[in-house]
């Protein structure tokens, strides 16, 4: 195929992506883009082109070598759902922004600890990202079936580097803070992996169903090939021993690599999203490898006996075929596979490279002299530059020094370099002792041990210089030898370096950390990292500082890197979340570590650090006091928690205590209501007994009849008031609930006419008719003395209300199922709408009476409420047809003992 | 001949009342309630009214505040005798325009007295 066609094609690809990616980061809140697949996918960027070629070729040499890379991973994902958890949480909450902010900040956010970090990163992953650009490269030559040309400025491959190293520094640096989400790169590169997944897999199937007949043909060509039972054996004890240590490495790999602490952690949205992670991404891995096998032994059966790069069998085959389409589509998937590696790499490494070597060593001295704006386009700049020459600097290593190694030994290199960060990271996630001082020197020393067993052997076998270092040993010693080291000669050049670079690496960190305590600034971030669920919320309660601090310089040096509104914005937010008062002169510990926090993002961890504590003045602090600040914080949190529970709980009964007192106040009010009308009904009939005896007792000559009168008018008033002081003490004792209810069994309607028996005479001065009606066998329970005090009440008030001239009650008892219901009805002038409810209360007296105020005391209804309420039933008033009061009330026919 | 009014709900309160003031000489009108009270004075203008402040339809003070809007009854003095007695209504009725607010229960022969007190 043409060049410059494929090279159209890339272009048109690549500018795909970076809709995608533009159109990803605009709609960076959508479903489309936040949701748990998107960040699924997003980490098989694991899958580089290292798997998708790399894979096929150790298959096609050394039968299931390939497989340990995928089953590390698998293996240790389950336990995402805590450990991966936790280090996003511990990112979250202190903003960091890459793997070498998390290590460095556990250990005393310690500038060269992150430095180290970022320099063993940079040897591990540079030759990394330069074995994706030989893969496009070599590729791209196998699909235009070109040379590779010497001079790299004739070489086509140059300027898609070229291409792919601006895509990257465009979209990696859009924000200033690092540790903000890039949703569009994310986006960008979970849609290659579904590419690079669905080309394999139809290559695989193509493979596999059309150029063969199906796995069992593969197999049964394959196994007549030469060394195919040799190949395909796991090999004894040794070759499991290289196995186990293979696992071993792509399980560190998965946790450690940047590009996968980048997409894992930094870009994670949500936490919940890794519940997903766990089973899609391994199915992800899965699917991945069902056709490596049938690929690699596809081309070993069709290749046999040419010597063409086994790694390019899924393009030789199509091509082999004259299928110019599903050439170029697998290499698409290729591609995919090696940007959005490459993207994401140089991302991660160069916000290290900004933020943890350039900006604390050098920057940051200039960086403080600077306007806000200028300092964000500086570190911008540093970064886009950094993505930039990282790409770069890879395709020149690739072109001088990759050019003859296999993809698969590259890419275990790197694995190998950056496993050396386990001992530090585990150790910053579940070890309190582990020191800074143990950290770096554990990592050193891990390193050295790399690059004496590992680069330099590899270094060497590629400028073919003199040998005599690997097969002798460094001056000699038998011992040295660095593929042998120690005698030790039965693993791979791979894991033999895994096995002593880490065992030196973790024994070290450990006897250091154990000898050598670590300040008290480490122990309080190691109690901060490991127990982070306690700290969530208020984590900047667990940071431990003593010193002074004035809030206006924190704040000088906060607008100089966010700005003013940013600053004022942030400051709110701290008083609010610490109910902090804002003309508050001093800062304080939590003050110290939010800010550090709001710097972290923009320039790292250790610089954040540096700039703040140039405005405040620190005092040491011991060890011992640390701890026990941080015990004293632990409880405070969980006081704190108590005290927010409490002060709600609170808040509650205050609110219950209001509306109590409203009602207390009503009942109050109710209460001066009830007595000034008692003390005027007790008044009445005193003020009239008063002054009839005054009269007796002054004037000797009244007349005998008139001073009889005057005696019949005690008399009657005496009754009167001992009517109402009984009737008020009746009341009392049921509102009290002192008052004893007797329930029997009774006909309801004998209990109605004895009620009515002693009213009788009344009836008749009235000339009122009365009729009752009802069923005379309808039994209740209730008490017989009450209910007829009731029905009394009732009919007296008909009476009284009845007109002067055919007078008409009529008494009624109905059966409503479970219930009684008796009606009084008269034929007066009825009730006002207004008083159906108000007559029941005590003391009213309709306003509508426009006749002489009638005997009663103004309590009878009130009592007669009291009275059906105790037997569980209910009275009311309305009026009938004719216009007539009608009350009514119901009693269950069995009470509920 | 003086012309009393006594307005009061309590029948037997009034037939004390009543009884005393026509051996006092007074001519008397009775009335059972506010608006009673106010339809008597349509065509009677008493010299002294007394005043119960717990009736029905037509209370005590609204009462006099009808009288007080009546000209033709600018002479006519208002005694308020009600069970009644705390500050606040004292302080109202004065307020209303009252010449005097007696308590109940009361004695006949302080009414008597600061009735012709008020007469003179």
């Amino acid at each position: 195929m043409n060049s410059i066609v494929l090279l159209i094609i890339l272009a048109l690809y690549l500018g795909i992506l970076f809709f995608i990616a533009h159109w990803a980061e605009k709609k960076g809140n959508s479903k489309w883009t936040n949701n748990p697949y998107i960040y699924s996918l997003s980490l098989a960027v694991y899958c580089t082109a290292w798997t998708y070629y790399g894979s096929i070729g150790v298959a096609a040499n050394s039968g299931l070598n390939y497989l340990p890379i995928y089953l590390g991973p698998i293996i240790i994902i389950p336990a995402w759902m805590i450990i991966l958890k936790k280090i996003i949480r511990i990112s979250r909450v202190n903003k960091v922004s890459s793997i070498a902010d998390f290590i460095s900040l556990r250990y005393g956010n310690s500038r060269f600890l992150g430095a180290v970090v970022t320099i063993v990163c940079l040897f591990g992953i540079l030759p990394y990202i330069a074995l994706q650009l030989k893969s496009i490269a070599e590729t791209f030559h196998v699909v235009t079936q070109t040379e590779s040309s010497s001079n790299i400025f004739d070489d086509s491959t140059t300027y898609v580097a070229f291409a792919l190293a601006i895509f990257a520094s465009i979209y990696g640096t859009r924000y200033v803070d690092a540790s903000e989400k890039r949703k569009g790169i994310v986006t960008a590169v979970a849609l290659e992996s579904v590419l690079k997944l669905v080309f394999f897999i139809i290559i695989g199937v193509y493979v596999t169903f059309f150029v063969f007949d199906g796995f069992d043909d593969i197999y049964a060509k394959a196994s007549l090939l030469e060394h195919f039972q040799q190949k395909n054996t796991i090999g004894g004890l040794p070759q499991a021993i290289n196995w186990f240590f293979l696992c071993i490495l792509s399980l560190f790999a998965i946790f450690l690599l940047p590009r996968q602490f980048q997409v894992s952690v930094i870009e994670n949205t949500r936490e919940n999203h890794v519940n997903t992670a766990v089973w899609l991404f391994p199915l992800y891995l899965l699917l991945f490898n069902i056709f490596v096998y049938p690929i690699a032994w596809g081309g070993n059966i069709l290749f046999d006996g040419q010597s063409v790069n086994s790694d390019t069998y899924s393009l030789l085959i199509p091509q082999f075929f004259d299928n110019k389409t599903l050439t170029v589509m697998v290499f698409l998937g290729g591609f995919s596979a090696a940007i959005s590696m490459i993207v994401v790499s140089s991302i991660g490494l160069s916000t290290m490279v900004s933020n943890n070597l350039i900006i604390p060593y050098g920057l940051l001295g200039r960086l403080k002299h600077n306007e806000q704006s200028t300092i964000n386009k500086k570190i911008v700049n540093i970064r886009k530059i950094g993505i930039f020459s990282l790409i770069i600097i890879s395709y020149f290593l690739y072109r001088y020094f990759a050019l003859d190694y296999s993809l698969f030994s590259i890419g275990l290199v790197a694995f190998v370099i950056i496993a050396q960060l386990a001992p530090s990271f585990f150790g910053a996630l579940f070890w309190r002792r582990g020191s800074r001082t143990g950290a770096v020197s554990g990592l050193i020393v891990g390193f050295v041990i790399c690059l004496y067993t590992l680069l330099v052997p590899y270094a060497l076998g590629i400028t073919s210089s003199d040998t005599s270092f690997i097969t002798e040993g460094l001056f000699g010693i038998k011992l040295l030898k660095p593929l042998q080291l120690f005698g030790l000669d039965y693993l791979q050049p791979v894991p033999h370096a895994l096995f002593w670079s880490l065992l030196f690496n973790f024994m070290i960190y450990i006897a250091v950390s154990v000898s050598f305590k670590g300040n008290y600034r480490e122990r309080n971030y190691a109690e901060m990292f490991l127990d982070i669920n306690k700290y969530i919320t208020m984590h900047e309660n667990a940071f431990v500082w003593k010193g002074t601090a004035y809030r206006t310089d924190i704040e000088k040096v906060l607008i100089k890197f966010l700005g003013e509104e940013r600053t004022k914005r942030a400051m709110n937010i701290f008083n609010l979340k610490y109910n902090v008062d804002k003309n508050e002169e001093l800062a304080d510990a939590r003050l110290i570590k939010f800010s550090e926090n709001l710097l972290t993002g923009h320039i790292g961890t250790a610089s954040a650090k540096i700039l703040i504590s140039s405005v405040v003045k620190e005092e040491k602090i011991t060890l011992p006091e640390v701890l026990k600040i941080l015990e004293e914080s632990k409880e405070n949190i969980i006081i704190n928690k108590k005290l927010i529970e409490t002060s709600n709980e609170l808040k509650e009964i205050s609110a219950k205590l209001q509306d109590a007192n409203v009602s207390l106040m009503e009942k109050d009010k109710q209460k001066d209501e009830f007595l000034d009308t008692v003390t005027h009904e007790l008044r009445t009939p005193i003020t009239a007994i008063r002054a009839s005896s005054e009269i007796l007792y002054d004037d000797d000559e009244i007349p005998e009849e008139l001073r009889k009168q005057f005696l019949q008018n005690i008399i009657s008033e005496s009754d009167r008031l001992n009517r109402l002081i009984d009737k008020i003490l009746d009341l009392e004792k049921f509102e009290t609930g002192r008052q004893k209810v007797n329930f029997a069994t009774h006909k309801v309607l004998e209990t109605i006419e004895n009620a009515i028996e002693p009213l009788q005479q009344l009836i008749n001065n009235k000339y009122i008719h009365v009729h009752v009606e009802g069923n005379g066998n309808l039994k209740a329970d209730f008490d017989e003395d009450r209910i007829v005090q009731v029905v009394t009440n009732l009919v007296s008030n008909a009476i009284k209300f009845c007109p002067e001239n055919n007078g008409l009650i009529t008494l009624a008892v109905y059966d409503k199922h479970d219930f009684v219901q008796v009606e009084v009805s008269d034929n007066g002038k009825g009730i006002a709408p207004n008083d159906f409810e108000t007559i029941f209360d005590k003391f009213y007296q309709s306003t509508n009476q426009n006749f002489k105020k009638p005997i009663g005391s103004g309590l009878g209804l009130a009592i007669c409420k009291q009275i059906i309420e105790h037997h569980k039933g209910k009275i009311w008033a309305t009026n009938n047809a004719t216009g007539g009061a009608c009350l009514s009330f119901t009693i269950p026919k069995k009470q509920q003992p | 001949m003086k012309k009393i009014l006594i307005v009061d709900d309590e029948p037997n309160i009034v037939m004390s009342l009543e009884y005393t003031f026509k051996k006092n000489n007074f001519e008397v009108f009775i009335a059972r309630d506010g608006q009673e009270a106010l339809d008597i004075l349509k065509n009677q203008f008493p010299d002294i009214i007394i005043l119960d402040i717990m009736m029905p339809l037509v209370d005590g003070f609204e009462t006099l505040e009808q009288i007080k809007k009546n000209e033709q009854l600018n002479h006519c003095k208002v005694i308020f005798l009600s069970a009644k007695n705390k500050e606040s209504d004292i302080e109202k009725g004065m307020a209303l325009g009252a010449d005097a607010y007696l308590t109940k229960p009361f004695s006949i022969k302080k009414v008597v007295e600061q009735v012709n007190d008020l007469l003179e």
